[in-house]
C-alpha cells in the first residue's frame, strides 16, 4: 500500500512554466446553434504540477483538454509551451509535440480501435519510443513491465481485442501506454469515470507513481471535486466554459470564494460534515 | 470476423436473398454448359414462337412409326382444334340459326359437334352476320372437318427425272413416332423472341451481362464515392468544400438525366456493355460519397482516431486502419445497393434505346427493349418479356434482401 | 418484535451462460430489513450487487437461476413462486425495483402516465384512467414533481428529472420494499442530491416502508442508509450500521474500501488512500476457502483452504473472516 496523500505546502513560484494559455476561447457552430464551449480562459501549468480542472457536465473540460492536446484549434487566444507560443502548424511539429504530450481519454470504450488487437496499441508506443521492430525480446520485456505497472497480466491480454476487456481494464491499459511513452505532459480526462469508487484509488495511485518516476505534469480533468482536492496541487474550477476560480487545492476547496465552487462542494456527500439536503 | 459471418448467415433475410442470388449465379454458370452456343443466334424464322418442344416434321416422316389405338385420340384431335372461343362462336351460330339455347351443352363436345354437323351449311345466310364472320365459320368448319377425317395422308416425293410423284409413305391417324427416334427436336422452354432467338438462352446470358454491368458500375461508384467521402470527411477544410461542391452539382442534376445525356453523346457504335457500366458508375457515386462523408465526420471525432494521431500515425494510415474498418460494413451494403440500382439503370437506359450496342450481347434491358419494340405485350407473347421482368425483380429483390439482412446485423438499433 | 419487511435467508443464485457455464454471483446471502430502515449495499464492480437486487425480488428468468434460500416479504415466503405469479402479486406493490439503467430504458414513444397505468393495471385492472391520473398527479405533487410531467415523454426530461420520475412511477403503489440499483451514479452532483432528497421524502411520507440502496459511492451510502453491507465476489463480507461501517470496519476488505473514500473535507489530504491490490476472482470458478484470500494482506494457508465462518459482535455486526475481531483491530492499528 502506498501513501498517496499530498499535504506538503505546495508552491509554484520556483517551478518553470510548462503550458499556459491566454484568452483561450472555443466556439462551436454559429448563429442559433452557437455554443461557447471554452470562454476566454487563462491558465498557467508548471512543470511537475498536478493540476485538476473541475466542472459540471458540459462545462467545457473535454474541449479545453483537446485544445491543450492540439487536437482542436482554439477560436481565439494563444497557448504557450514553456513560455514560447506553441507552434503545431505542420504535421512534423505536431508529431514532435505529441512525443511529449499524451492523453487518457474520457471514454475508454471509444478510445481503442476495436479492429486492432491490444498488442498493436502497445507496439505503437514502442515504435514511438524507437524500439526496433526486430527486437522481439525487448518488446515483450517492455510491454510486460508496463502491464505489471498497471496490475494487468500481459500474457492474458495478448491476442485479445479491446471490447473483451472491462472499462477499468481499458483505462489501465491507457495508463500502461503512458508508462511506455513517458511523456512530459499528461492530460487525463476523467480517467476514473468508468471505474467504481473502490478501484479508483488504484488508478490514482498509478498516476501519482508515474508523476514521481517521470516527473511529468499531469492535467487531471474530473467532475468530482473531492477527488480533485485529494490528488492535486492546484485546482481550476470551470463553469459554462469560464474559469471561475483557481488556485492551490487547499485554498480553493477549504475557502471557496466563487458561489459555483461553494455549490459544487456543498452538493457532494461528506462524511464528517453534515450533508445539507435542503439547499438544492 | 468469423463470428460476424456466422451472425450474417443467421439473419433469415440475408439467407433468403443469398439463396436467390446463388440460384441465379449457379444457373448462369450451369445452363451454358448444358446448352452451349451463341445466345444471339436467330434459330427461328418466325417471331415470338411459343414456348414448348418443337419436333422436326421432316425427320418424323423418316422415322419408323408404330400403331397405337388410343380411345380418346379423335377427341383430342378435335378439342385441339376447338378452342373455347370457337365453342362459343358455334353456340352463337346455332342460337342465331334457331336451335333453342336449352339444347346446347357447351362442355359436351360430342353433342355440340353433332348439332353443328346437323345444322351447318355454308350456304345458309344467317341474318345480320358480316362477311368476315361468315368466312370465319367456313374456316372453322373446314378445320373441324379435317380433324374428323379418318383417311390417311400420303407423303410423296417428287422424282425430278420422271417428273412424277413417288409415294414415300402413307400416314394413318393411328401412326405414332417415338420422339427419341426423331433426329431433330428443339425444346424452347421460353419460346423465341421477335428475331427467333431462344429466349431462355438469351435470358441466362443477359443475366450474366447485366450482373457484370452492375458489378462494374457498383464497384466504380463505390470506389469513387468512398474515396471522395473519406477525403471530404476526414481531411475537411478546402478539400471538403471542393468535393462537396462537385457532389452538389451531381446531386442537383438528376443522375438519370446525366446518364441519358452521356449515353446519347457517346453514340450507338461506341456503347458496349462495359462503356455503359462505366457511365452508370460515374453518375451514381454521389450518395455513397455523401453517406460515407457523414459517417467519417462522426468517426473522425472519436477518441480512437485521436489516440492514433497522438501515436504519430500518418493520415493514410489513420484512414486505412482507424476509419475504413468502421465503415466497411456500411460500404459493403452501399455496394450491394449500387449493384442493384445499376442493373435497374441499365434496364431503363436500354428501354429508351440508349443501352449497349444491340448486336454483341444481350442484357436484361435490351431484351425488354426488343420485346417492347416488337409489341410482345400487345400480341400476347408473354414469354418474351415476363421472364425478363421476373429476373430483374428477383435480382434486385435478392440484393435488397441481403442488404437489409446485413443492416440488421451491423446496425444494432435494428436488432430485435 | 415486529415482522421484518424483508427477510432473506441463505439465498444463492447463479447465471447459466450461453456456454452452459455457471456464474455463482450471489452466494448464501442473508439479510433482514425492518420497517423504516434503509440498507446500503456496497462493493466493487462485478461483485454481484445488481444480481443480488434481482434475486431479492424472487423474479427469476434465464440466464439467472434460483438455487436455494428463502425470501420472506412481510411474513410471506415468495422464494418458491413462479415468475408469472411474482410479477402479478409481488412486483410493484410489495417490492419495487429500479434497475441500474432504468432511466435510459424508458420507451420514448410513451407518455409518463402510460407507464403508471401499466404499473397500476398489473395489480388493479379495474381502476379507470381518470382515477389513475388523479392518484399519480397527487403523488407527483407531493414529491415535488409537477403534474405536467405526466403528460410528457421521457425524452423531454433532463437526466435528473428522468431518474426522479422513474422513482415516482415505480413507487406509485406504495411498496413495502424499494430496491434501487445505482440510482444516482450517472448523474451530476446536483441531480444526485435531488434524487437522494426524494428518497428521504418517500420514506418520511410513508410511501415506501423500507429501502435497499445499491451504489459504490460510500459517502453517499453513509448519508442515506442506516445499515451498510459490503459485498465481495457474491458474498456479504461485513455488515453493520453506516456509522460503524465507515468509521470502524473490521474485515480487511471493508477496511480497504473505507480507505478509498475521498471527500472534499479538510484533513482528507493527510489520509492514506489505500488501493487494494489485485483483481476480484472469477465467479465461474470461485476459489475455495475465503474468496478474498488472494488479495488479503493477512491471508494464511488456512484462509485459502477452509471457508471462514460468519462471526458476530456488538449489537448487530457480522463479518466473514477467520480472525477474531480483536485480532483484526490489532492488525489494522499496526498500519
Ligand atoms: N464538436 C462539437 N460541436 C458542437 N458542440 C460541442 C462539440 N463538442 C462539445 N460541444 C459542446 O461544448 C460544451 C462543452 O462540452 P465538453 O465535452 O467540453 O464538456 P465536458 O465538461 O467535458 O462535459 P462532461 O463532463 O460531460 O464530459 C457542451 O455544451 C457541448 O455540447
Ligand atoms: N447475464 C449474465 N450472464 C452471465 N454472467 C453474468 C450476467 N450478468 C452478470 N454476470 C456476471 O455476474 C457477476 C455479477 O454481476 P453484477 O452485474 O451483479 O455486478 P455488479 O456488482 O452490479 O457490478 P456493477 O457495479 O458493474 O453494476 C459478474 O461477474 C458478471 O460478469
Ligand atoms: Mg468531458
Ligand atoms: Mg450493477
Amino acid at each position: 500500500m502506498t501513501k498517496t496523500g499530498n499535504n506538503e505546502i505546495y508552491s509554484t513560484e520556483e517551478k518553470a512554466l510548462c503550458l499556459s494559455g491566454k484568452g483561450v476561447t472555443k466556439v462551436f457552430g454559429s448563429g442559433d446553434k452557437k455554443c461557447i464551449a471554452v470562454n476566454n480562459v487563462n491558465f498557467k501549468f508548471h512543470e511537475g504540477e498536478f493540476v485538476s480542472i473541475v466542472g459540471e457536465s458540459g462545462s467545457g473540460k473535454t474541449t479545453l483538454s483537446k485544445i491543450l492536446l492540439g487536437l482542436l484549434n482554439p477560436t481565439d487566444g494563444e497557448i504557450f509551451f514553456k513560455g514560447e507560443p506553441r507552434d503545431i502548424s505542420s504535421i512534423k511539429k505536431r508529431k514532435e509535440y505529441w512525443k511529449g504530450t499524451q492523453a487518457i481519454f474520457q471514454d475508454p470504450f471509444s478510445s481503442f480501435n476495436i479492429f486492432n488487437k491490444i498488442d498493436t496499441v502497445l507496439l505503437d508506443c514502442l515504435k514511438m519510443r524507437g524500439v526496433k521492430r526486430s527486437d522481439k525480446q525487448e518488446q515483450v520485456r517492455l510491454m510486460t513491465e508496463a502491464c505489471n505497472f498497471v496490475n494487468l497480466k500481459f500474457a492474458e491480454l495478448t491476442n485479445k481485442y479491446p471490447f473483451e476487456l472491462s472499462g477499468g481494464q481499458m483505462q489501465r491499459l491507457m495508463i500502461a501506454r503512458i508508462f511506455l511513452l513517458k511523456p512530459k505532459i499528461l492530460i487525463a480526462d476523467e480517467p476514473t469515470s468508468m471505474i467504481d469508487a473502490c478501484s479508483r484509488a488504484t488508478i490514482l495511485d498509478m498516476l501519482l507513481k508515474l508523476r514521481e518516476e517521470i516527473g511529468m505534469t499531469i492535467i487531471f480533468i474530473t467532475h468530482d471535486i473531492g477527488l480533485a482536492y485529494y490528488i492535486s496541487d492546484s485546482v481550476y474550477i470551470m463553469e459554462h466554459g469560464k474559469i471561475v476560480e483557481s488556485g492551490l487545492a487547499d485554498e480553493v476547496i477549504l475557502n471557496p470564494k466563487a458561489a459555483y465552487t461553494k455549490r459544487l462542494i456543498n452538493d457532494v456527500p461528506k462524511i464528517h460534515e453534515a450533508w445539507d439536503l435542503d439547499t438544492v | 470476423m468469423t463470428n460476424t459471418i456466422k451472425q450474417i448467415f443467421h439473419s433469415p433475410k440475408f439467407v433468403v436473398g443469398f439463396c436467390i442470388m446463388a440460384f441465379i449465379l449457379l444457373s448462369m454458370i450451369i445452363y451454358p454448359l448444358v446448352n452451349p452456343g451463341n445466345p444471339l443466334e436467330m434459330i427461328g424464322l418466325g417471331s415470338f414462337q411459343k414456348p414448348g418442344t418443337y419436333v422436326s416434321l421432316y425427320d418424323s416422316i423418316d422415322s419408323s412409326s408404330t400403331i397405337f389405338k388410343l380411345p380418346d385420340a379423335e377427341n383430342n384431335r378435335i378439342s385441339q382444334k376447338l378452342k373455347d372461343e370457337d365453342r362459343i362462336a358455334i353456340m352463337n351460330w346455332l342460337i342465331d340459326y334457331g336451335v333453342s339455347e336449352s339444347d346446347i351443352n357447351l362442355s359436351d363436345t360430342n353433342s355440340l359437334l353433332d348439332l353443328w354437323w346437323k345444322n351447318y351449311d355454308s350456304s345458309i345466310l344467317v341474318e345480320g352476320m358480316t362477311k368476315a364472320k361468315r368466312n370465319y365459320y367456313m374456316r372453322l368448319n373446314k378445320s373441324l372437318e379435317s380433324a374428323k377425317r379418318t383417311e390417311e395422308y400420303v407423303v410423296s416425293h417428287t422424282d425430278k427425272e420422271l417428273n412424277e410423284l413417288e409415294t414415300v409413305r402413307t400416314i394413318e391417324n393411328t401412326d405414332y413416332v417415338n420422339i427419341q427416334d426423331v433426329a431433330n427436336v428443339k425444346r424452347l422452354p421460353l419460346g423465341t423472341d421477335n428475331f427467333g432467338r431462344d429466349v431462355l438462352k438469351e435470358l441466362v446470358s443477359a443475366c450474366g451481362t447485366s450482373l457484370r454491368i452492375g458489378l462494374i458500375a457498383g464497384a466504380i461508384a463505390t470506389l469513387i464515392g468512398l474515396t471522395f467521402g473519406l477525403l471530404a470527411g476526414y481531411v475537411g477544410g478546402i478539400v471538403d468544400d471542393i468535393i462537396m461542391f462537385i457532389t452538389n452539382i451531381f446531386t442537383v442534376i438528376p443522375s438519370f438525366v446525366l446518364l441519358l445525356l452521356i449515353s446519347y453523346s457517346i453514340g450507338q457504335d461506341q456503347r458496349g456493355a462495359s462503356t455503359i457500366a462505366l457511365v452508370i458508375g460515374f453518375t451514381s457515386w454521389v450518395w455513397t460519397a455523401r453517406a460515407v462523408r457523414a459517417q467519417v465526420i462522426s468517426l473522425r471525432k472519436r477518441d480512437h482516431v485521436n489516440l492514433s494521431k497522438l501515436s504519430g500515425h500518418s493520415l493514410i494510415r489513420i484512414i486505412i486502419t482507424d476509419i475504413l474498418p468502421y465503415i466497411a460494413s456500411y460500404v459493403v451494403m452501399a455496394f450491394i445497393l449500387q449493384i442493384s440500382t445499376a442493373i435497374l439503370a441499365e434496364a431503363q437506359l436500354s428501354m429508351l434505346g440508349l443501352g449497349p450496342k444491340t448486336t454483341e450481347v444481350p442484357t436484361l434491358g435490351l431484351m425488354m427493349n426488343w420485346s417492347m419494340l416488337y409489341a410482345a405485350h400487345l400480341n400476347g407473347s408473354w414469354w418474351a418479356y415476363f421472364p425478363v421482368l421476373l429476373t430483374i425483380a428477383l435480382i434486385s429483390f435478392s440484393l435488397n434482401l441481403m442488404n437489409t439482412g446485413l443492416d440488421q446485423v451491423f446496425n444494432p438499433t435494428l436488432r430485435d | 418484535m415486529t415482522t421484518p419487511m424483508l427477510e432473506v435467508k441463505g439465498l444463492s443464485t447463479k447465471y447459466v451462460t450461453r456456454f452452459k457455464e455457471n456464474v455463482y454471483a450471489v452466494d448464501n446471502v442473508s439479510l433482514s430489513l425492518e420497517e423504516g430502515q434503509s440498507l446500503g449495499i456496497a462493493g466493487e464492480s462485478g461483485c454481484g450487487k445488481s444480481t443480488l437486487a434481482l434475486s431479492l425480488m424472487g423474479y427469476y428468468f434465464p440466464p439467472l437461476h434460483y438455487m436455494k434460500g428463502d425470501i420472506i416479504v412481510d411474513g410471506k415466503n415468495i422464494s418458491g413462486l413462479a415468475p408469472d405469479e411474482v410479477r402479478r402479486s409481488i412486483l410493484g406493490n410489495e417490492i419495487a425495483y429500479i434497475p441500474q439503467s432504468a432511466m435510459n430504458a424508458l420507451n420514448p414513444t410513451q407518455k409518463i402516465i402510460n407507464f403508471i397505468e401499466d404499473v397500476i393495471h398489473a395489480h388493479n385492472p379495474d381502476m379507470s384512467k381518470m382515477e389513475i391520473y388523479q392518484l399519480a398527479a397527487e403523488r407527483f405533487e407531493t414529491l415535488g414533481l409537477s403534474a405536467d410531467v405526466l403528460k410528457m415523454h421521457s425524452v423531454e426530461l433532463s437526466g435528473g428529472m428522468k431518474q426522479r420520475t422513474v422513482i415516482a412511477v415505480s413507487t406509485i403503489l406504495s411498496p413495502k420494499v424499494l430496491i434501487a440499483d445505482e440510482p444516482s451514479s450517472a448523474l451530476d452532483v446536483t441531480s444526485q442530491k435531488m434524487v437522494i432528497k426524494m428518497f428521504r421524502e418517500l420514506m418520511d411520507k410513508g410511501f415506501i416502508k423500507s429501502m435497499i440502496f445499491i451504489t459504490h459511492e460510500l459517502p453517499l451510502l453513509y448519508n442515506v442508509t442506516d445499515r451498510i453491507m459490503v459485498m465481495y465476489a457474491g458474498r456479504i463480507v461485513e455488515s453493520g450500521t453506516a456509522e460503524e461501517m465507515v468509521f470502524d470496519p473490521v474485515h480487511p476488505y471493508s477496511k480497504g474500501l473505507m480507505n478509498s473514500i475521498i471527500v472534499p473535507e479538510s484533513g482528507v489530504r493527510d489520509n492514506k488512500l489505500t488501493a487494494i491490490p489485485g483483481t476480484p476472482p472469477n465467479l465461474k470458478k470461485p476459489p475455495s476457502g475465503c474468496r478474498f484470500a488472494a488479495r488479503c494482506r493477512l491471508a494464511t494457508d488456512e484462509c485459502r483452504k477452509s471457508e471462514p465462518k460468519v462471526q458476530h459482535f456488538g449489537s448487530n455486526r457480522n463479518y466473514r473472516c477467520r480472525l477474531t475481531e480483536a485480532q483484526l483491530r490489532e492488525e489494522h492499528s499496526n498500519d
